[in-house]
């Protein structure tokens, strides 16, 4: 069975289709690309995934549980978490504390408790802060737990974004153009970064990028998306040869 | 002016600038969050206060335990003020939230004339807070003692609360970025009825105090105070909660320090703040702490 399953949706804002009739499967340890043009409607994707919009139409079921509409924060801790393409870190908070958002709402003990600093909270506390330095160190932020998020390097804070995310626990991984504004070699790093990640954290995969060439070497299969429509599906080669996707990406065919 | 007079006038503008604190962090906390300014806020003083009253003189409680009462029964206005107020209209326009927050002020006013009667009361300080205590010559009652002590500690309290407990983080998320805290997982619902309530409580005490301080009570007499709170925040920073402290401080210590050393101008006093307002409208709209916040999209 599909881990992600997400069937016939379609996301207008008002004339506009953004996302018209899309659908895809992401089975359990795949990692897949969205690939597309500025403005394809990728982001629109992850948008209504994770419950930031509701769909106009369609289905999206996670481990067999219808979710479309169904409130972000409650998408997050079924196990889907995102970044972002612009980077959106809490810029005022540390990088520990960055990572201990996600982690927050898994600690029982409640308000009082914690506000008093007693009975269940204080071993609570210890083990959510031994969370979050653990996965910093895995990857390889630890030395920078007590600094402000944004004074961070930018690659740190793409890094960052991705703890912040994984600390949620996710299944699902939806990464949206983790490599923008990188240089090449940073961008190799990044993938490498993900393949490291996926594999350690067993994740499913779901790859946002506008440039091609960054998600040839790490998917499995990619998705091409333009003006909202599906207009390529399959393998890295496959796509790649495609007309249509050669078409979408440099208005015509230049290779004969 | 000597030495003493000077004093006793400073014990009176740190306690003051305490009771303003206190209030102040109310508004800033809800603005942090939720972009609003919560005219009704400055009502719960009032709520606060009459609550105290009642649990004093006509249920006959004991005073501690009815400022207590007080206190809960507040911040369970607070929260109900949000979510029957401001939760329904916060994907509307921010205009349309804040005049339905002048609205609950206006009912809650209201609501006190015809309940409460417009004639003040007078408010049951029990014996030991009235009295007064001397200290090197200079007589200060003691509750101007209890306010600044109350207020320190309870200001601590907030401070751990939002820097080093699971609430305070989530809280700090959400007020910097709504969307992407809820995309971590952060319940935006029940964190914003926890600053309501934490809120509402910083009222509810800063009510009691003042009430205390200024024994004589009405359904408006959250007005004034309300606004100077909300002067305050502005000035130290709305967003930022340690500005809305030292702005309250230093409202309250201007606010008496004018008076103490202009008696002439002592008439203009409530002028005063609304003068620091509007020069830092004018000359320093993020206020002494407060960062420069885009327009949130």
């Amino acid at each position: 069975m599909s881990l992600l399953d997400i069937r016939h949706m379609t996301m207008k804002f008002g004339g506009l289709v953004a996302v018209d009739d899309f659908s895809l499967e992401l089975n359990p340890g795949e990692l897949v690309g969205l690939i597309g043009p500025n403005g394809a409607g990728k982001t629109t994707v992850f948008n209504c995934i994770t419950g930031v919009y509701k769909p106009t139409s369609g289905q999206v079921v996670f481990n067999g549980r219808d979710i479309t509409g169904m409130r972000p924060d409650l998408i997050t801790r079924l196990g889907i978490a995102r970044t972002f393409q612009n980077i959106r870190l809490f810029g005022s908070m540390t990088v520990l504390e960055n990572v201990m958002v996600p982690l927050h709402w898994r600690l029982r003990s409640t308000f009082l408790e914690a506000a008093c600093n007693t009975l269940r909270y204080p071993a609570e506390e210890r083990e959510m802060r031994k969370k979050a330095m653990a996965l910093l160190e895995s990857v390889g932020l630890a030395p920078f737990a007590d600094y402000l998020a944004s004074s961070l390097p930018y690659g740190s804070q793409r890094r960052l974004e991705i703890a912040r995310a994984l600390s949620a626990q996710p299944e699902v991984l939806l990464l949206d153009e983790p490599a923008a504004g990188m240089n090449p070699r940073e961008t190799q790093d990044l993938m490498e970064f993900i393949r490291k990640v996926r594999k350690d954290f067993h994740l499913t995969v779901l790859l946002i990028e506008h440039q091609m060439r960054v998600v040839m070497g790490i998917c499995e299969r990619i998705v091409v998306l333009d003006h909202g429509a599906t207009i390529a599906h399959g393998s890295p080669e496959k796509i790649s040869r495609d007309p249509k996707v050669i078409e979408a990406y440099l208005g015509v065919e230049r290779h004969a | 002016m000597t030495w003493s007079l000077f004093w006793s006038n400073l014990a009176n503008a740190v306690s003051l600038g305490s009771l303003y604190s206190l209030v102040a962090i109310g508004y800033t906390m809800v603005y942090g969050i939720l972009r609003l300014v919560n005219f009704a806020h400055a009502d719960l003083l009032m709520v606060a206060a009459y609550a105290a009253f009642y649990g004093v003189l006509v249920f006959r409680l004991p005073f501690a335990i009815s400022v207590l009462l007080a206190i809960v029964l507040t911040a369970g206005v607070g929260v109900l003020i949000e979510r029957r107020a401001y939760r329904p209209l916060r994907d509307s326009p921010r205009i349309t939230a804040m005049i339905s927050a002048i609205g609950v002020s206006f009912l809650l006013e209201n609501l006190g004339l015809v309940l409460f009667t417009g004639r003040p009361k007078s408010f049951p300080v029990p014996g030991f807070l009235g009295a007064s205590t001397d200290i090197a010559g200079i007589r200060v009652t003691n509750i101007t003692f209890v306010i600044v002590f109350v207020t320190a500690i309870l200001l601590l309290l907030l401070l751990y609360v939002i820097h080093k407990t699971k609430t305070g983080i989530a809280m700090r998320a959400l007020a910097r970025d709504f969307d992407t805290a809820r995309l971590m997982g952060v319940d935006v619902d029940s964190v914003i009825s926890l600053t309501f309530a934490i809120g509402s409580a910083l009222a509810a005490v800063g009510g009691i105090m003042w009430a205390l301080k200024f024994p004589q009570i009405n359904p408006l007499m959250g007005m004034m105070p309300g606004l100077k709170c909300f002067i305050a925040a502005v000035f130290g920073g709305i967003g930022n909660v340690v500005g809305a402290v030292i702005g309250g401080f230093l409202l309250g210590v201007a606010e008496i320090m004018l008076v103490a050393f202009l008696p002439s101008v002592s008439g203009y006093r409530d002028a005063f703040a609304f003068i620091i307002l509007i020069a830092t409208l004018l000359f320093r709209p993020t206020g002494l702490l407060g960062e420069k916040i885009g327009e949130k999209v």
